[in-house]
């Protein structure tokens, strides 16, 4: 038993080590561009516009949406760490390595998303280091982000090994960050509070679930957000255990990678 | 002990092609074994199936007594894959290849890596080790596949056509190694076109046809089903224009060169005496075509023709 679970983690730890070699390997693909992109960011809204806006929640406006740019990377780049790591080893092939190997399936699903959260909190990293230049970050509760990056990065993910499992080309892997994933950032309460949204809107808003995690992520940067906290944590808590049934149950079924 | 048992395995794929139509198989331990079959035949997706690459549809599966649907974490543990197609990744480093798929099999890095570097030797590979596996040539991807199939010392090494495209000094070094890890105790089973790579390897054969199991015997008994054989024979002379070789069937190929057709228990001497009664020398003499080819094509032949 001791040594089943003592293989188990060697091969999870495999996985893991792999999946970070290889977005360290191709760093100018993976770690430089959120950073150039973020940076613009803060210069063009925080700084340009944001002088013109002043304050938002009692913050500047660099400082109110410096945690939602922070979170932003974050779930980009988590969830596509994963959709292209994992169609890239099903379009080479190589993710026969894995199948033919005595790794359970949950680990398969676990090491990938560790690799994905490993590579959104990297960038995340860097981000907030960026951000450093433009705004000073005190954080009010450590738990509070700490924890709701790391669940926000998971979630998102086992939402890119989803996609990757159902990828047929490369195309199919940007579709859904493209016309989905960006446009559900947007408008979830990166650059604004909801309070500034007629109620319609407000309560259509209530539907995205980036808007709880960039809400959650900001309290435990500033103390202040839209939603409750701890709403925030049960819809991500659910939202991951949903994602995550649903991906065991495609690998168990071998849908997209058994012929 | 039976190192692979398979039992009424059967598989449809989603458009209704029925790969395997009920497939039984056994293979001792120890045992180099061919698995043969024409283009189609169903020898890839039986592979597929043993190694969880393709879900089967029905029956049974057991490696070294292990049932791979209630244990499969054991039943693979056991086996080593060597596919058809070059399917690692060509951005990783040949070394890291070997550690990170014996990583895979539970091999913590300070004993993979001691592993590594034994079969990156043993396999021609050592000053590769560092480069990215794209830039090998295809005889070095092959060795590449084998060693990381051997990484996890495998019970069960299944080749599926691992010699495709290799050039003959290769394949036959390839043969050498294998032959020496089958005496060390690995199970081989080995799917190949080249006919004369399963007749000098291996011990046992089954040959597959449209989904079902035709043949499955031990190698010597197969080849003493054949009951007649063909040689080309290379004469030092051209052929005088009334030589005649009664009560043998034979053709002309030219002034130099005769085909002829001997039934086994007829042997070679009545033709050689025949030769030599009219002072016709042999240069040399080979099989038109390899003994278990022959065999392989009346086999799928007689199969085609009942179906």
């Amino acid at each position: 038993m001791t040594s089943q679970i003592s293989q188990r983690w060697v091969a999870f730890n495999t996985l893991l080590t792999r999946e970070v070699r290889r977005f360290i390997r191709i760093w100018p693909q993976t770690l430089l561009p959120p950073a150039i992109t973020m940076t613009l960011y803060f210069i063009i809204f925080g700084n340009l516009i944001g002088s013109r806006i002043g304050e938002m929640g009692g913050f500047s406006y660099m400082e109110y949406i410096a945690p939602g740019i922070i979170m932003m990377s974050v779930i980009n780049n988590a969830y596509a760490n994963v959709a292209s790591s994992f169609y890239s080893a099903k379009f080479q092939s190589h993710i026969e390595e894995l199948l033919v190997a005595p790794i359970p399936n949950v680990l398969i699903l676990a090491g990938y998303v560790a690799g994905g959260t490993a590579r959104g909190l990297c960038v995340g990293l860097i981000v907030t280091i960026v951000s450093l230049f433009f705004t000073s970050i005190e954080i009010q509760h450590l738990l509070v982000t700490i924890s709701m990056v790391v669940l926000s990065a998971v979630m998102f993910a086992l939402g890119g090994f989803i996609n990757a499992i159902y990828a047929r080309s490369f195309d199919e892997i940007s579709i859904i960050p493209t016309f989905i994933l960006t446009p559900m950032t947007y408008l979830g309460g990166v650059f604004y509070s909801i309070s500034l949204l007629p109620e319609f809107w407000q309560n259509v808003s209530l539907l995205n679930p980036i808007l709880y995690m960039v809400n959650a992520f900001r309290f435990g940067m500033l103390g202040v957000s839209d939603i409750a906290v701890e709403i925030a944590f049960a819809i991500i808590l659910v939202c991951i255990a949903g994602l995550t049934s649903f991906a065991l149950y495609l690998l168990n079924k071998g849908t997209g990678i058994r012929n | 002990m039976k190192a692979l048992s398979i039992n009424n395995l059967t598989k449809t794929y989603s458009n209704g092609f029925n790969a395997l139509k009920g497939i039984s198989l056994h293979v001792e331990q120890g045992d180099f074994f061919a698995l043969l079959g024409p283009n189609g035949a169903g020898k890839s997706t039986t592979i597929g199936i043993i190694t969880s690459l393709v879900t089967k549809s029905s029956g049974q599966v057991s490696v070294f007594g292990t049932d791979l649907d209630s244990a499969p974490e054991v039943a693979k543990s056991h086996i080593g894959l060597v596919p058809q197609e070059f399917n690692f990744n060509g951005f990783e480093q040949v070394k890291h290849i070997l550690i990170t798929q014996a990583g895979y099999y539970g091999m913590p890095a300070k004993v993979a890596e001691p592993r590594a570097d034994e079969l990156l030797l043993q396999l021609g590979l050592w000053e590769k080790r560092h480069t990215p596996a794209r830039a090998l040539s295809g005889g070095m991807k092959r060795r590449l596949m084998i060693a990381r199939a051997l990484v996890h010392k495998p019970q069960l090494l299944i080749l599926d056509e691992p010699t495709a495209g290799v050039d003959i000094e290769l394949r036959r070094s390839m043969w050498t190694f294998l032959q020496d890890i089958n005496e060390q105790g690995t199970t081989i089973i080995l799917t190949t076109h080249y006919l004369e790579e399963a007749e000098n390897l291996c011990r046992n054969i089954a040959i597959i046809d449209k989904g079902k199991i035709i043949e499955n015997t031990d190698m010597k008994s197969l080849l003493n089903r054949l009951d007649k054989e063909t040689f080309i024979l290379y004469l030092s002379e051209d052929l005088k224009p009334n030589f005649e070789l009664k009560g043998i069937s034979y053709k002309q190929i030219d002034d130099t060169t005769l085909e002829v057709e001997i039934n086994r228990n007829e042997g070679l001497n009545h033709l050689f005496s025949l030769l030599n009664q009219q002072k016709i020398n042999v240069s040399s003499m080979k099989n038109k075509a390899n003994r278990l080819e022959e065999l392989f094509l009346s086999l799928v032949e007689k199969s085609e023709a009942t179906l």
